[in-house]
């Protein structure tokens, strides 16, 4: 198998802070894998060590076929990286930043120019190209910060949490810019901290969680983990929450339903909501139970934690903050 | 195209310098394209070289005007011996901006692009050093002129007098290097720039570049004799005004020759490291 990454065994603590321990991971060239994974969990330090950006403590990885620590200086030549802040320069114009790291890349000055218009037009930016970025909207910036990324054509792109700060509608067409990368055969490595996302554009999703790889497969694999929808019904007083329970039990998959008084909810996991809900709203009216509101939600992040890890993510996050001592 | 031939016909020692060669190829381009994207600020703000300009040239008149007269200098005018004290004191000012620059790209993230891309190390800190280097040069004539209008004469001759700014401009040079060390350790521009300041106020205090060291008291006069400012000062001093430069000159170059090489690798070695 031709692996476009090969990470062994690699690990990487600040100190006590251990931030990657033992992690495999191979990436098959052209796809894209997802790096999923709640605040702190390793994923920013995993794309510096492959990015040469930082050196492992311990443990060796190949990207492209050349090693990070051994072979950095061409392994920067044919990969591009779009950090987890932008990295734009405010002195520049759009097109200067774009054609800068182009230059810094050792393009000729011609290919350089016509790379710029190019991407510039790519990623809707032409109206913008000769302002100052200092006046660019976080969602340009991002855009900015990627197209630069691009500008060698690099057949390796690491994206760290690429819409995190955009809005719904410049999100959507972001996916649309890294499937149209992939389909050109670029391999993608992106990170992010929803799992819609990496389901979306991701063909092999990897969790990671304070530095351990704690699952590995496909969008479907891990929704199957974590169940694979869930039917959330609000009642109207919160006592009628347990007799609701009673009800919808029969309906979940492992014959559980989760109970949140505060919230006057009952929810349970099952394969398909929509083809069942009219018969769990039926049988909760026979029992003559109000329902203020209902809705099948899909498993998020939090999901497959919490089925993976027996916690939240966000719980893993606060775990995963360096204490004070 | 290459022939294949011609890459196996080359010996491992011409392979070796080959790579040199390149890669010192890559350095000046790297440098070169630092050098400019640091100018750029100063094309997008023009006001920011106003105010580089417009506190010195308040400093040439305060000094002359309000201590001239209380400040012995033997057979010199004061504003002929102001002159080359502020020029030096002015560029080194301006030389603490590598290192400010330096720490906000660091802080700002910036340095990871570069450090993601295929191009020389050096030529990040090199671009900065070279631009201030640039900006030290401009203010240093235009200071001149200023000096030149309050009634500065260049008693030395003509050559040694063009040579003056340039002079100041490579001790700033050097100078660079220890602010863009201390920028890639320091990382945070504002701290960067207060602690070079109080490098760099008491140090030209402590040198001949504004009273004549005899002046001073005899417990200060020993250091201020071995303070590479002094040197720098007297140097320009004898450049415009005539006199021995010799042994200030070769002081100075050492200095600057240290500071770019000792300095600036360490730097370098900083900045690779973050
Ligand atoms: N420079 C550093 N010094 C000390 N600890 C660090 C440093 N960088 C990261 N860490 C720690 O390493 C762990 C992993 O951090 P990392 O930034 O890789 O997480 P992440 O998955 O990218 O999180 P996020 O979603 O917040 O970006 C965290 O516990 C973090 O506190
Ligand atoms: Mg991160």
């Amino acid at each position: 198998m031709d692996f476009a990454i090969d990470v062994r065994n690699i690990s990487k603590s600040y100190g006590d802070v251990v931030a990657l321990g033992n992690v495999d991971l191979q990436v098959r060239s052209g796809s894209v894998m997802g790096l999923l994974g709640p605040n702190g969990a390793g994923k920013t330090t995993l794309v510096r060590i492959l990015t040469t950006l930082l050196r492992p403590s311990s443990g060796s990885a190949t990207v492209l076929g050349y090693d990070v620590v051994r072979h950095a200086r061409h392994l920067r030549s044919v990969i591009g990286l779009a950090g987890q802040s932008a990295a734009v320069d405010d002195l520049l114009t759009g097109r200067e930043n774009i054609q800068m790291a182009g230059r810094l890349y050792h393009m000729p000055r011609k290919q350089v120019q016509k790379r710029a218009q190019e991407l510039l037009e790519q990623f809707d930016l032409v109206d913008a190209a000769d302002r100052s970025v200092k006046g660019y909207s976080g969602g340009m910036r991002r855009r900015l910060d990627l197209a630069a990324s691009l500008v060698a054509n690099p057949p390796m792109i690491f994206l760290d949490e690429p819409t995190t700060g955009l809005d719904p509608r410049s999100r959507l067409d972001l996916w649309e810019v890294i499937r149209n990368l992939v389909s050109e055969g670029t391999t993608v490595l992106l990170t992010t901290q929803y799992l819609e996302e990496a389901d979306q554009l991701a063909d092999e999703i990897t969790v990671i969680d304070i530095g351990k790889v704690i699952a590995q497969g496909t969008a479907a694999d891990l929704k199957h983990q974590a169940g694979s929808e869930f039917i959330v019904i609000t009642v109207r007083e919160a006592e009628e929450a347990k007799r609701a329970a009673a009800v919808l039990e029969k309906f979940a998959d492992n014959d559980e339903c989760e109970i949140n008084e505060e919230d006057r909810t009952a929810s349970i996991m099952v394969q398909d909501g929509a083809s069942i809900m009219v018969q769990v709203v039926r049988s909760l009216d026979a029992e003559g139970i109000v329902v203020a509101n209902m809705a099948v939600r899909q498993p998020t992040l939090d999901d497959v934690f919490l089925a993976l890890t027996g916690r939240t993510a966000e719980e893993a996050a606060t775990e995963s903050e360096p204490t004070e001592n | 195209m290459i022939r294949p031939a011609q890459i196996q016909d080359r010996s491992p020692v011409g392979e070796f310098f080959s790579a040199i060669a390149v890669e010192a190829r890559w350095i000046i381009s790297d440098t070169f394209i630092m050098t400019w994207r640091n100018l750029l600020r100063y094309r997008r703000s023009p006001e920011l070289l106003l105010f580089s300009t417009l506190s010195p040239i308040m400093f040439i008149f305060l000094f002359n005007y309000v201590f001239g007269g209380a400040i012995p200098t033997g057979d010199l005018n004061y504003i002929d011996f102001l002159m080359p004290g502020i020029l030096v004191q002015t560029t080194l000012f301006s030389a603490t901006t590598s290192g400010v620059g330096l720490a906000e790209d660091l802080q700002k993230g910036m340095v990871d692009r570069y450090r993601s891309l295929p191009m020389a190390r050096s030529a990040v800190l090199g671009g900065r050093v070279s631009a201030e280097t640039i900006v030290s040069l401009f203010v240093a004539c235009l200071m001149l002129a200023v000096g030149y209008i309050l009634g500065m004469r260049l008693h030395g001759g003509f050559w040694p007098g063009f040579a003056l700014p340039f002079m100041v401009a490579g001790f700033a040079f050097g100078f660079s290097w220890v602010s863009a060390l201390v920028g890639a350790s320091v990382r945070n521009p504002e701290s960067a720039g207060s602690m070079m300041f109080f490098v760099v106020f008491p140090l030209t205090f402590l040198s001949s570049a504004f009273v004549p060291i005899e002046s001073m008291p005899g417990w200060l006069q020993p250091f201020t004799k071995i303070n590479p400012i002094t040197n720098a000062v007297d140097l320009g001093r004898s450049l415009s005004q005539g006199g021995p430069i010799v042994e200030d000159a070769v002081i100075t170059a050492l200095w600057t020759l240290g500071m770019t090489f000792v300095i600036g690798s360490v730097a370098v070695w900083r900045y690779r490291k973050v």
